[in-house]
């Protein structure tokens, strides 16, 4: 039997002809990276490969590191194999990596929505023979609205939260999903004020986005002042001490797992809104049909139900264990938040 | 039914208790009377019977969600809520419904006897039409439980700022057997109307777990002690030359005990009785699951009731001649019926007295409390002599002190989702002991409480992490952690695998610091076995 072109093993998704990892979650000689979250973009390793809007991100997260950045769609060759960067639409900079050799074609997702939010470059399907999917949301029970009718929903919430005399505190992950909501709300409302995570991450995006302005929460800012306007959080800093000084407030989370209402409830939030950076379970679907691939490997998520549908409607499909942090309802915030 | 949906999304949309009453009290004010009967009999859970088993929703719903049974039932059990599963999985639709509540309620009376074709019609007809929450609301109503955070406690205190009407009037009123599709607005809430009250009993009064030292309490010569019995809490009500037995969940289970037809004639019209329902078998008192070979039956059969009979034991008195006497000091409520004990009771009248002590300390007292599990009883009930009898559960004039619970260290083996608010989450396990060899761990209880929200998070993904095999919404896992696990009764049982049956069992604490070598066996749960 022939090496596949890329193999999961103990350190990440290997390519043994080009010597490469993708993503790896151990360290190793020379990794290409799909996006800036910190379970893709791991401390560590001697090289690092990305699109160039990853770079500010990782280097503002890791540090002095090794790191080259490619084009959208430009060609780079280690020992014959072709690699690329496709748009994955997930969050700004993040990619699907092609991988080529012989004329055999391989594309993984990292993480990916099919939406366009308007932050990130938008999504595009590409062709391949095997396609390895992320199926974070790999249940029909997950259907996002158009995020139009979500940020309707978010800023009436907000307006409605003025009128009773309270401050709006809305949660979401510091790298993508803080961003995109600054995008989108409705600033002849009020100001908008950040968490001095989200802040930070926000600063190391302005130069290649456009955002409304933001003030940072500190210990001069003065309560009176807050009130009525929104602050923009990560999810880490619900149930703090840090919190107090929004009083009095409404919470409310940005994510696809507030599909669930137990999920909000048990996570004592006011409101949920489901905004999601990845697929819903039709955008997984019609993905894998445009890439017009045979052969599907699913890493995370609902993996073991994802795959065995896909098996029903006439797939070759299967699931390999990586240690991509399954995000999930309880988690209550990704490691860049601390 | 758009007012009803709006109504529960709001409740839905905050975890503060102020703004859920508001929300309420608002519906309270504006709705039709018809809805607002409905709206009360859900929240106090007195739905309609449902019109078609869940088997068939399920089957249905997958059918018009285009996907495979399996994979419904898969999203079922994460999402953890069939009307919430079905409201997701169906195409959406943004149309909502002009019609009320009350006429959805009485489509869904309707739709019982109707045949299976025609059920189908009617619930794809809908759920294709209304938006998610109407959808998940109008599923909720044919599948039953609406448990949405909202207590009846909570929705008796918006109905009385939109009525004026005081609380505890409302929760009487609201008690017993009231039929939603046959009562009016007016009827059921506004009017006063003698003859309505002829069975109802009154809110049973709640006692709170004692927190710290009952030396806290006070001076003990202001207290009243006496044991807490392990049976059914009930009133026994006699009025008009009927009897009338309510359950603490207020269900009518005149029927059930049929033994208590004797009280009549004997005990005078116009008398409530706080008791406890208890298995007597052989002339003395039995375990509680004596007690539920009767509580399942509907008709009870001779030989039953001479193999289990059942007594009152009677705690209290709350009307007397006819007139409600709560307001009464709790000696003076004693007084009366010690008195109409000592003058009814017989050898084959089925009436005894919980007889109440006082002790001269609370050292006293403890010692008396360690002698519960011997009498019978789960520990103590102290109530201030001069107490009121109040409605629900209040802190400060009487608290259960039961005896601490008997606790042995186990493994836990599998786990499964929970439901609700624990949707998608593992909470509910199953612990095992060791057999004699040391080898395997023999499954012993199953138990869904005791750990924090913190603890079940970290659990969780511990399972997530350490499944070894899949059963549906089952997890085995890797034999790993230990837990003390506390229960309050125990006896032999044919049915169960470790030939033991825990009572109540729940998690005392996450023993993190001992290895599984070192929980129990099976041999040390079976020594507990009294």
């Amino acid at each position: 039997m022939k090496t596949p072109l890329l193999a999961f093993n103990d350190k990440g998704i290997y390519c043994a002809q080009a010597d490469v990892y993708l993503d790896p979650w151990r360290p190793v000689d020379k990794a290409i990276i799909s996006h800036g979250h910190a379970d893709h973009s791991r401390w560590g390793h001697k090289k690092y490969i990305t699109q160039h809007s990853n770079i500010p991100i990782i280097k503002y997260r890791l540090g002095d590191i090794n790191v080259s950045g490619k084009d959208w769609s430009e060609t780079f060759t280690i020992n014959n194999v072709k690699f690329s960067f496709h748009p994955a639409g997930h969050i700004i900079g993040s990619a699907q990596i092609r991988v080529e050799y012989k004329g055999e074609v391989w594309v993984f997702t990292g993480d990916y929505k099919t939406e366009d939010d308007g932050v990130a470059t938008p999504y595009e399907p590409v062709k391949c023979h095997t396609f390895i999917t992320e199926c974070t949301f790999g249940l029909p029970a997950f259907k996002w609205q158009p995020q139009d009718e979500v940020f309707a929903e978010i800023n009436n919430w907000w307006q409605q939260n003025q009128s009773d005399g309270r401050t709006s505190v809305i949660f979401g992950y510091s790298l993508g999903k803080a961003q995109r909501l600054l995008k989108y709300l409705d600033t002849s409302i009020g100001k908008i004020y950040t968490h001095g995570a989200i802040e930070n991450m926000t600063e190391v995006l302005r130069p290649q986005l456009e955002m409304p302005k933001t003030t940072r929460i500190t210990r001069d800012i003065k309560k009176e002042e807050i009130k009525g306007n929104i602050v923009v959080a990560p999810p880490s800093a619900h149930g703090t001490p840090w919190i107090k000084k929004m009083v009095p407030y409404v919470t409310a989370s940005a994510s696809g797992w507030m599909t669930f209402r137990g999920a909000r409830r048990r996570r004592a939030i006011d409101r949920g809104f489901v905004l999601s950076d990845h697929c819903d379970w039709q955008g997984l679907l019609s993905s894998i049909k445009e890439t017009g691939a045979e052969k599907i490997i699913c890493t995370h998520g609902y993996t073991d139900i994802f795959s065995r549908y896909l098996r029903e409607i006439g797939y070759d499909a299967r699931t390999e264990q990586t240690q991509y942090e399954e995000e999930n309802a309880e988690q209550t915030s990704k490691p860049e938040d601390e | 039914m758009r007012q009803f949906a709006e109504l529960i999304k709001t409740l839905d949309s905050t975890n503060k208790t102020t703004l859920k009453v508001e929300a309420l009290t608002k519906y309270f004010n504006n709705a039709p009377d018809r809805d607002k009967v409905w709206t009360i009999a859900i929240l106090s859970h007195r739905r309609p019977p449902r019109p078609v088993n869940t088997t068939l929703m399920r089957l249905w719903a997958s059918e018009i969600a285009n996907i495979p049974l399996w994979l419904f039932e898969e999203s079922y059990h994460i999402v953890g809520d069939l009307a919430e599963t079905i409201a997701l999985v169906i195409p959406p639709s943004s149309a909502s419904s002009e019609k009320s509540l009350s006429q959805f309620l009485q489509e869904i009376i309707d739709l019982k006897p109707k045949s299976e074709e025609e059920k189908k019609e009617y619930l794809k007809e809908n759920w294709l039409s209304l938006n998610y929450y109407e959808r998940f609301v109008f599923t909720k109503l044919i599948t039953g439980s609406f448990r949405i955070g909202v207590s009846q406690k909570l929705m008796t205190r918006a109905l009385s700022k939109a009525t004026d009407i005081d609380e505890d009037i409302l929760a009487y009123k609201m008690m017993g057997d009231w039929n939603a599709a046959k009562t009016t607005y007016t009827k059921l809430i506004l009017e006063e109307n003698e003859e309505d009250f002829l069975s109802k009993p009154y809110p049973f009064y709640l006692a709170y777990a004692i927190e710290d030292q009952p030396e806290d309490l006070g001076d003990v010569n202001q207290w009243s002690a006496e044991h807490k019995w392990d049976g059914i809490r009930s009133q026994v009500i006699i009025r008009n030359n009927e009897l009338f037995v309510w359950s603490r969940g207020e269900e009518l289970v005149t029927d059930k005990y049929p033994e208590f037809e004797k009280f009549v004639g004997v005990i005078p019209n116009g008398t409530v009785i706080d008791g406890e329902i208890l298995p007597f078998p052989k002339g003395e008192i039995g375990t509680f699951k004596d007690l539920q070979t009767r509580i399942g039956r509907k008709t009870v059969s001779k030989n039953l009731l001479k193999k289990t009979p059942v007594i009152l034991k009677a705690y209290d008195v709350l009307e007397w001649h006819g007139e409600d006497i709560r307001q009464k000091a709790f000696k003076d409520r004693r007084a009366i019926l010690e008195k109409l004990y000592t003058e009814v009771k017989s050898d084959g009248l089925p009436l005894h007295l919980s007889h109440t002590i006082q002790f001269k300390s609370w050292e006293e007292a403890a010692e008396e409390r360690e002698r519960s599990r011997e009498v019978k009883s789960e520990g103590l009930m102290l109530k201030r002599l001069d107490s009121p009898y109040l409605v629900g559960r209040k802190k400060g004039d009487w608290w259960k002190w039961k005896v601490d619970p008997l606790t042995i260290d186990a493994v836990l083996t599998y786990a499964m989702r929970g439901h609700g608010r624990r949707s998608n989450l593992f909470t509910d396990y199953t612990f095992g002991l060791w057999d004699e060899k040391k080898e395997e761990l023999v499954t012993f209880a199953k138990a869904y409480s005791g750990l924090t929200d913190a603890e079940f998070r970290k659990l969780d993904a511990w399972i997530k992490k350490n499944t070894l095999e899949r059963f549906g919404p089952v997890r085995s896992v890797t034999p790993h952690h230990v837990f003390e696990v506390a229960f309050e009764g125990i006896a032999e049982s044919k049915r169960h695998k470790s030939g033991v049956a825990t009572r109540f069992p729940r998690i005392l604490r996450w023993r993190t610091d001992k290895k599984i070598e070192e929980a129990n066996t099976l041999e040390d749960l079976k020594a507990l076995i009294p």
